[in-house]
């Protein structure tokens, strides 16, 4: 019988490693995942009821149920990942024996976002169920729900850039867990309820600087016709934040596994 | 001696300071292939961090080392593809099976499911079988240090660092993982570095002994060898009173190749220690010192300890 020995698994393959573990534990992270669904589902059905009427005096061209989902997606992927699950791995010394592997660094971090990426899927498919029970419809039928969930997990894994830049900086959960005040200013300053037309002029302002503006004119631009350019926007706006937050989180990681 | 390229392990003048604290203050080692080599030292003596040194974790501060040949600091992950590591405290994650910890392990060291698979069946001895497909969460201390080993042996390492493999084991496991270091160096001629603050564990199992001690290496050579250094038998005198009135008493008594005193204790070494203990007791008597316990023994590698250190290895030891 041939010894086994070890060799480079090839970086695709470390990456797929990573996130297979990931993956795997996402059931049970159950406690985590229970409030990620609740809380977007909970403020589409009250943003609806409370606000449908007086959306009624706004520039607003889509059925405002439609104009809640998106943001009930934004609130479902947004700072939803597994660098809660990372910092514990560091604390506990988990993160020392992948250290101690001939690992792609990048890929620990790869890993852990393609993990994002499915949970950030599972989690969108339920609020557009919600979505559908509530009567919003796509005029852009199923290719335009798939391109609906597909933008917005592009958003989720490009935000968790922020929380894992943290995570590996600190290696502190609690500093993990403050870091979803971040997304406020992204979530609420922005056109969550109404139009950048119907806001007073510092908040419009600063609207139109928020990425999050333009993902959720490209989201609902789904619910009209196919949009070319609000999407291309919504994509750049991906891009944009894309750079700066996994900027940040490599450059902690590098910071992470140097030998110091 | 053994160069870089054929030393398992070689330091030179290796060092860490953190801060103001010389935590590893210039080492000097040698680990020959095939070699147990045990690091003896008490707790913050430099142990681990002179392992994590060694396995790439943590840089020197001054000092270069190798592993097979290898520059830990210039050629990293060619190293990590020679060495298996447990660290002192086990790294798991609680949310994983064992099987699954033992898979992702492999996967990334390149193992096909196959090889995986075969290695488990390979390393059933130090693990518990029928606990793999559990959470590590629920595992018992002993059973996720067990499983941290075996962690470091999926993929066959040829030099396997153990710091401090058995502490927080009950006895039977301690002896499991006893016997697998045995086995790891004898059938399959594996190098093992291990970290130990047990003296039985590092007489049991190293080839070689190196005893650290506030950063420096104060003593190295076989467990035979370094006892033998004290003398064949010691007599220790525990005594309540004047220690300098039995120093006085003890003094030039025939037989002795060396006397000394740490603190309460007064150690007599000889070639024959059967015909120096009348002596011994009839001299502290006539001396009025007032002894609590006279014994005679082999010296183990706590007197080493004593000797190159002044101080016993753990606080308390007798």
């Amino acid at each position: 019988m041939t010894a086994i020995t070890a060799r480079p698994a090839g970086f695709f393959r470390d990456v797929a490693s990573i996130a297979a573990r990931s993956v795997r534990q996402l059931p049970r992270d159950i406690e985590f995942i229970g409030p990620a669904l609740f809380i977007p589902v909970f403020f589409l059905i009250v943003n609806v009821g409370s606000l449908q009427n007086v959306a009624g005096f706004t520039d607003i061209q889509i059925d405002y149920k439609a104009y809640q989902l998106p943001v009930a997606i934004v609130f479902a992927v947004t700072g939803v990942t597994r660098a809660q699950a990372l910092v514990l791995n560091i604390q506990e010394g988990y993160f020392d024996r992948l250290m101690l592997t001939p690992v792609s660094r990048r890929a620990l971090l790869l890993g852990h976002m393609a993990a994002d990426f499915v949970l950030v899927i599972c989690l969108s498919i339920p609020v557009v169920i919600v979505g559908f029970i509530i009567g919003v419809r796509f005029p852009t039928g199923p290719l335009g729900v798939v391109v609906f969930i597909l933008i917005a997990a592009l958003w989720g894994v490009a935000y968790t850039g922020i929380p894992y830049a943290i995570a590996l900086k600190t290696g502190n959960p609690g500093a993990v867990n403050s870091s979803f005040m971040l997304f406020f200013p992204f979530a609420f300053l922005t056109t969550s309820y109404v139009p950048v037309e119907a806001m007073t002029g510092w908040m419009a302002t600063i609207a139109r600087y928020n990425p999050v503006t333009y993902l959720l004119a490209g989201l609902r631009s789904l619910f009209i016709e196919w949009q070319w350019d609000e999407l291309g926007k919504s994509l750049i706006a991906i891009g944009a934040l894309a750079l700066v937050s996994q900027s940040m989180s490599f450059k902690a990681l590098n910071g992470r596994v140097k030998q110091k | 001696m053994a160069t870089a390229r054929d030393a398992a392990v070689r330091a030179q003048g290796l060092a860490r300071r953190f801060g103001d604290l010389d935590a590893v203050a210039g080492i000097d080692l040698e680990v020959e292939p095939g070699e147990i080599y045990g690091f003896l030292g008490p707790n913050g003596a430099g142990k681990s961090t002179v392992v994590r040194m060694l396995t790439t974790l943590l840089a020197p501060t001054a000092g270069r080392a190798w592993v097979g040949g290898v520059d830990v600091v210039e050629r990293p992950g060619d190293v990590r593809f020679l060495i298996g590591v447990a660290l002192q405290e086990a790294g798991l994650d609680k949310k994983m099976t064992g099987r699954e910890v033992l898979v992702t392990q492999g996967r990334l060291f390149g193992l096909t499911r196959a090889e995986i698979d075969r290695r488990i069946d390979e390393l059933s001895p130090i693990l518990d079988m029928p606990a793999l497909d559990r959470l590590v969460g629920t595992y018992s201390g002993g059973m996720a240090r067990r499983l941290d080993v075996a962690a470091g042996l999926v993929h066959n390492p040829k030099v396997l660092f153990l710091d401090e493999p058995t502490t927080g084991l009950d006895p039977p496991g301690r002896v499991r993982v006893w016997e697998e270091v045995r086995r790891l160096n004898e059938e399959m001629g594996m190098t093992l570095f291990l970290t130990t603050q047990y003296l039985e564990e590092a007489d049991e199992l190293a080839d070689r002994v190196g005893i650290i001690d506030a950063g420096k290496l104060v003593a190295e050579g076989t467990p035979a060898d370094l006892k033998r250094s004290i003398g064949i038998d010691v007599i220790t005198a525990h005594i309540d009173g004047d220690a300098a009135a039995a120093m006085d008493a003890l003094a030039g008594i025939e037989g002795a190749s060396s006397v000394d005193q740490f603190g309460s204790e007064v150690r007599v070494s000889a070639t024959n220690g059967g015909r120096l203990l009348s002596p011994v007791a009839l001299a502290l008597d006539r001396a009025g010192v007032s002894v609590r316990e006279l014994a005679m023994r082999t010296p183990t590698l706590d007197d080493v300890f004593l000797d190159v250190t002044g101080h016993h290895l753990k606080a308390g030891a007798t």
